[in-house]
């Protein structure tokens, strides 16, 4: 009797088993779907689009998939993010005008400075919980801000100018559109691959864990700390490999990028995309970078205009526009 | 400080208090390693923040606790889960938007020292399904193991939470009210599943149905208003005046 209550229930549940994991598999699916065909077309985008605009999308969509990978996976709200991204955009953007680095050396420089700079705001962050831990990171973020401003080598309000953009390992010469166009791209995809494969890994398993249930992910006797420290320099660093390149890229690094702005901007984007989502944070990134460059010259102020589309989406859509998407696509 | 030879977890002079009010007051508790042990008492009694101390989620205002002849006080709580002593939660505690398989999971992860990888795929995980789909079975839920742990209702997430307290398979448990929220059937068993997992173990229970510790339980401790009113077998304190009156105050155990 109990043998065939047993089996019956067995098969429920490998049927069960088997409709989700089919249901995970076409999510999956579909998912590089859309990944092959958006590097397909970032690759052809060059010869149809403006490099710059696309390369300064780029750079604002990977900052947006490293803040991601904390708010989204971690669960953690930094209001500080702008730090990493600006300050190794000084880093970089130094090393090469002044020291006369190598660009991909340059860039690599600026992403461990963020991940150190990540390091210390981390530590003294992770200590606290929800807002408090926002309020941290906005402290923390603040003075480093105050820093930039003050060092000689960041040149106070007229910031780094100029910065030449060199022979990307002495040999191909990043002047050249298309080269420095491809150069960003794969940047980009290395750093989008990274958050991916993190989240996708049996370290991002836990951290959404504790995302879910801190104290119950204690109590299984993971050291949470630990992990949220490293989800935050990890996050940092991406964020700062973000700063670095758009200081090659628009050969300027300025205080608008260690700013508290920027650091709102990055919750927007990430927001208005889908936050948890591998690719919301990019689609929100393009979204924002797109309306500040059209609106760029009308009558009206940018960020009223920003704010506006951003309460809507928020209001109409809560799980922004990718996570919407795939709510729809689940059912 | 001395404790009894054969206690596995032991509490000296616990005390915990909220801004002058104290929850636990002077408590002492030996827990005898193989046994199952109920903790009861009314409401606000003082029951779920002894668990809070034993494990560290809580730091005592005054008190030590021993773990297998070492000194925990100064135990960090994930640190008291990896010596051992792990608990559940009153309030069920899951991940919610996981599934039922990768909540077990997350627990067998850190038993199998699969948390840190962060540069390989989570297809690492799938060589824990095996264990996760048993454990998962033992506690009913194998026609859920695909569900988000949220859609599931209340009981069952309640057996959940067994499920993953398991996958660790450590020596001492703690469960705070186990079977609240469930029906007559979990109930029984849960029970048996308990029963069967003592074997070998030592288990701490909250628990307010007097059936189910009457059943189970070799040792009772009561509690009331955070101190201890009376310990014994459950024939004992069942017929301690002072506990009768307590429950019957609050209770009509
Ligand atoms: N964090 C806290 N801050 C202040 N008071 C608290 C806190 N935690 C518990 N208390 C108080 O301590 C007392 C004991 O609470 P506790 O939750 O331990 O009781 P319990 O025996 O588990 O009750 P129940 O059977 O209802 O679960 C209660 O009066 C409660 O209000
Ligand atoms: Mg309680």
């Amino acid at each position: 009797m109990s043998s065939l209550t047993d089996t019956g229930a067995a098969q429920v549940e490998s049927r069960e088993r088997q409709k989700a994991h089919a249901r995970q598999r076409s999510l999956a699916r579909i998912g590089l779907i859309i990944a092959v065909i958006a590097v397909a077309g970032l690759i052809a985008a060059p010869f149809f689009v403006y490099p710059v605009f696309i390369m300064t999308v780029l750079c604002f969509a990977l900052f947006a998939t490293a803040f991601n990978l904390l708010l989204g996976y971690a669960g953690l709200l930094s209001f500080g993010h702008a730090a990493f991204f600006g300050g190794a955009a000084y880093f970089t953007a130094h090393a090469v005008k002044v020291w006369g680095w190598e660009p991909l050396l340059a860039i690599l420089l600026g992403a461990v400075g963020a991940g150190l700079m990540g390091l210390v705001v981390g530590f003294v962050a992770i200590r606290r919980q929800g807002i408090y831990f926002a309020m941290v990171t906005l402290a923390l973020s603040q003075m480093i801000y105050f820093i930039f401003l003050q060092a000689p080598f960041t040149h106070g309000e007229d910031g780094i100018q100029g910065v030449p953009r060199g022979d990307l390992l002495g040999l191909v010469d990043l002047n050249r559109p298309l080269n420095i166009y491809y150069f960003v791209l794969l940047i980009f995809l290395v750093g989008f691959y990274a958050v991916w494969r993190i989240v996708h890994s049996p370290y991002g398993h836990v951290l959404q864990a504790i995302r879910e249930n801190e104290n119950r992910a204690i109590s299984l006797g993971y050291r949470v700390e630990r992990y949220k420290l490293g989800a935050f320099v990890m996050s940092a660093t991406i964020a700062g490999l973000a700063g670095s390149t758009k200081a090659i890229v628009l050969q300027i690094a300025t205080l608008t990028d260690v700013a508290w702005q920027m650091s709102g901007e990055v919750v927007l984007m990430t927001l208005l995309g889908g936050m948890g989502t591998i690719f919301g944070p990019a689609v929100g990134a393009a979204l924002v970078v797109t309306m500040q460059n059209y609106f760029a010259t009308s009558d009206v102020p940018v960020t009223v205009i920003v704010g506006v589309i951003f309460v809507l989406c928020v209001l109409l859509f809560r799980r922004g526009i990718v996570g919407e998407a795939i709510r729809f696509l689940k059912r | 400080m001395s404790t009894s030879a054969d206690a596995i977890l032991s509490a000296r002079g616990l005390t915990k208090e909220f801004f002058g009010f104290k929850a636990v007051n002077n408590v002492d508790l030996d827990v005898r390693e193989g046994t199952i042990h109920a903790l009861i008492g009314p409401n606000g009694a003082g029951k779920t923040t002894v668990f809070n101390l034993l494990t560290k989620f809580l730091t005592p205002t005054e008190g030590r606790i021993v773990f297998r002849g070492k000194d925990i006080t100064g135990v960090k709580p994930a640190d008291v889960a990896r010596l051992g002593l792990v608990r559940s939660f009153q309030i069920s505690a899951v991940f919610p938007h996981l599934t039922v398989l990768d909540n077990v999971r997350v627990a067998l992860q850190r038993k199998a020292h699969l948390g840190t990888q962060f540069w390989r795929s989570n297809r690492l995980l799938d060589r824990l399904n095996d264990e996760a789909h048993d454990l998962i079975e033992a506690v009913g839920l194998a026609a859920f193991a695909a569900h988000d742990a949220a859609e599931l209702p209340y009981g069952r997430k309640r057996a959940l939470e067994i499920a993953t307290t398991l996958a660790l398979d450590p020596p001492v448990l703690l469960f705070d009210e186990p079977m609240a929220g469930m029906g007559v059937e979990d109930i029984g068993r849960i029970s048996d599943l308990i029963r069967r997992i003592a074997k070998g173990r030592t288990v701490v229970m909250v628990e307010h149905n007097l059936n189910v510790v009457s059943d189970l339980c070799d040792r009772v401790t009561v509690l009331a208003r955070g101190e201890i009113l009376a310990e014994g077998d459950y024939e004992e304190v069942s017929s301690n005046a002072r506990v009768r009156e307590a429950y019957m105050g609050s209770e009509d155990g």
